[in-house]
């Protein structure tokens, strides 16, 4: 580890100390806003996670999102905060797994089909459950949570991910990704279980999104399925990991940013026309900007490299 | 009794596998991943409602409007929209993962614009809902009558694609586009209007479906999903795979919903694709890829 590492730690580790400080100066609206923004980075970035290196689209964010919110409704009053964070992250666990083995031996289009529909599979499940089991449909959750603290556990997951995602990168998993990334037949050749390797890292994706959507539960005081299991949300977190960029783990934040603002005024003034301008954007970037931000200013940076060499 | 159930199971199945049909076109020859394809049905059923509702126009002939028209549509999105990125895809895969986010994109744009103008109701109207009596089962007319149609479309379909030289270049663009080329085929040419053609096909039965089924604007994700594990049940590129894989579905479906649970369709049709992941991920049909 040189200098240069060393500072970089020390300025991120600074910026969470003061980003930690954020409830004690910012009024009610502004703190919702900066809980969007954490849970939406948490989110984006579990989503780049797998889908980055792996370059598998998952259009189920919000199938694991809303299960976590669903374990707080259900188990929030009974047991123990940690111990609902607990289940949740294993019930979204052993989902991922579920999905990951049995597609993730197949090609990508397989998995694309199954977490399209995996949303309104969860959601019907849980109404059908919710109907004909507990007779209610929609559920109140009476919790002593504030959003401060909301806050502050969405950002502790937050550093969470990122240190995951920096781990990874760094073993002997990561390394195995980047192959599979680049070419799924020569990892194979050199020996990888790529199967595996996709699994495990999509089963730690999903099982962030599933720890995000409890930890954000007690702000609604109110879900139905309807609610928990929305798909513009899973829409949403790809919209922004792509606008960030997604082949670097910090990339999908240059996206939340900027785009959580967009949102939050789009569903003020066009509450009726939201997902069609929401579309719009999205064609825009996948059009325009594929590799997103991250992508936009390395490619500037290069060649601006390249001139000074040219030059020189 | 269970004839009862097997005559609406046949009828849904016809119907799933023409839709399914069209959704093979579109992924199979123009290689596209459609995901808004579903769209194109909820929007068919809307317009073919509109039709009878406003100008009093009865479905059938409401076809001869929407069929084209959808056909039209398909093939600016894909002249427009799509020709982009076939032309910047340096690989297949490439495509694949461009077209999917494309069309996700789509999805919302189109369901968005739909919920605008109709709202998050469910609809329906009443077309020839006259009960006829069959093998001492009872059955709506207007059920019957768009299996019938489905069968139509569907046998013009397989004698369209097999016995004429249009028909011969898209499936010869469907096993090897490369190859096509060297036999004087426009690959893109036949690409745009083989994804027309899909586009043709699902508003065919979103117009079928509309006279018996009750449909609101959020429904094409399903209806894309049933599609999509249609074609993959059937062997990506097999017609026969869609009319079998399509009637599996449908029979199930009503089956589920008729003795077990309505609300527990989507986890059969959910069980169904896990088996084939797991069985058999080539499909009914389909030749197994090294």
């Amino acid at each position: 580890m040189n200098a240069r590492n060393l500072v970089i730690i020390a300025v991120l580790a600074a910026a969470v100390v003061l980003l930690a400080f954020v409830p004690s100066f910012t009024n009610g609206y502004q703190l919702s806003l900066a809980i969007n923004i954490v849970s939406y980075t948490v989110l984006a970035t579990a989503w780049t996670l797998f889908s980055g290196p792996t370059r598998y689209v998952s259009l189920a964010t919000v199938a694991f999102f809303g299960i976590g919110a669903y374990t707080v409704a259900v188990l929030g009053e009974q047991l123990a905060w940690p111990l609902v964070l607990l289940i949740a992250f294993v019930i979204g666990f052993a989902l991922s797994l579920l999905v990951g083995l049995s597609t993730l031996r197949l090609s990508g289009v397989y998995f694309v089909i199954f977490t399209l529909g995996l949303a309104e599979l969860v959601r019907q499940l849980v109404t059908w459950y919710e109907v004909n089991i507990t007779r209610t449909l929609g559920r109140y959750i009476f919790l002593d949570v504030t959003h401060a603290q909301i806050y502050w556990q969405l950002l502790a997951l937050a550093v969470t991910v990122f240190i995951s995602g920096w781990l990874i990168q760094r073993s002997k998993l990561g390394l195995a990704l980047r192959v599979i990334g680049d070419d799924e037949a020569v990892a194979r050749h050199v020996g990888i279980n790529t199967v595996m390797a996709k699994v495990v890292l999509f089963a730690f994706s999903a099982s962030f999104m599933t720890l995000a959507g409890a930890i954000m539960a007690p702000r609604w005081t109110y879900i139905d399925p309807a609610i928990a299991f929305n798909p513009v949300v899973s829409f949403q977190v790809l919209i922004m990991a792509l606008l960030g960029g997604v082949h670097r783990l910090y990339g999908p934040i240059f996206g939340v940013i900027p785009l959580v603002m967009l949102f939050e005024i789009l569903l003020a003034k066009f509450p009726n026309h939201f997902s069609i301008l929401v579309g719009i954007a999205f064609l825009l970037i996948v059009y325009a900007i594929p590799r997103g931000i991250v992508g936009l200013i390395e490619g500037v940076q290069l060649s601006l490299r390249k001139a000074k060499g040219a030059g020189a | 009794m269970i004839t009862e159930p097997l005559l609406s199971g046949i009828t849904l199945g016809g119907i799933y596998a023409l839709i399914a049909m069209g959704l093979t076109l579109q992924y199979g020859v123009a290689r596209i991943m459609n995901l808004s394809y579903g769209e194109s049905l909820v929007a068919a059923c809307f317009a073919a409602l509109w039709l009878f509702t406003a100008v009093s126009v009865n479905p059938l002939i409401g076809l001869l409007v929407i069929v084209p028209l959808a056909a039209l549509i398909n093939w600016l999105v894909y002249q427009v929209l799509l020709m982009p990125l076939v032309k910047r895809a340096p690989s297949r895969d490439a495509l694949e993962v461009d077209s999917i986010l494309a069309t996700f994109g789509l999805l919302f744009v189109a369901q968005g614009i739909m919920l605008a103008i109709f709202g998050g109701n469910y609809f329906s109207y009443s077309f020839l809902a006259i009960p006829v009596k069959i093998f001492g089962a009872t059955v709506s007319a207007s059920r019957l009558l768009a299996l019938a149609f489905a069968v139509v479309i569907g046998l013009a379909l397989y004698l369209g694609l097999t016995r004429t030289r249009a028909g011969t270049a898209i499936r010869a663009v469907a096993v090897d586009p490369v190859s096509a080329l060297l036999v004087a085929i426009d690959v893109r040419a036949t690409a745009a209007f083989a994804y027309a053609l899909g586009g043709a096909l699902v508003a065919a039965g979103g117009v079928l479906v509309s006279m018996f089924l009750t449909f609101n604007a959020s429904l094409g994700v399903v209806f894309t999903m049933k599609a999509l594990i249609v074609v993959i049940m059937g062997g990506v590129g097999n017609l026969m795979g869609c009319l079998v894989a399509g009637m599996i579905l449908g029979l199930t479906e009503t089956f589920v919903a008729t003795y077990v649970d309505p609300g527990l369709t989507l986890a059969a049709t959910y069980i169904i694709f896990i088996a084939v992941l797991l069985l058999r991920p080539q499909g009914l049909f389909g030749a197994r890829r090294s």
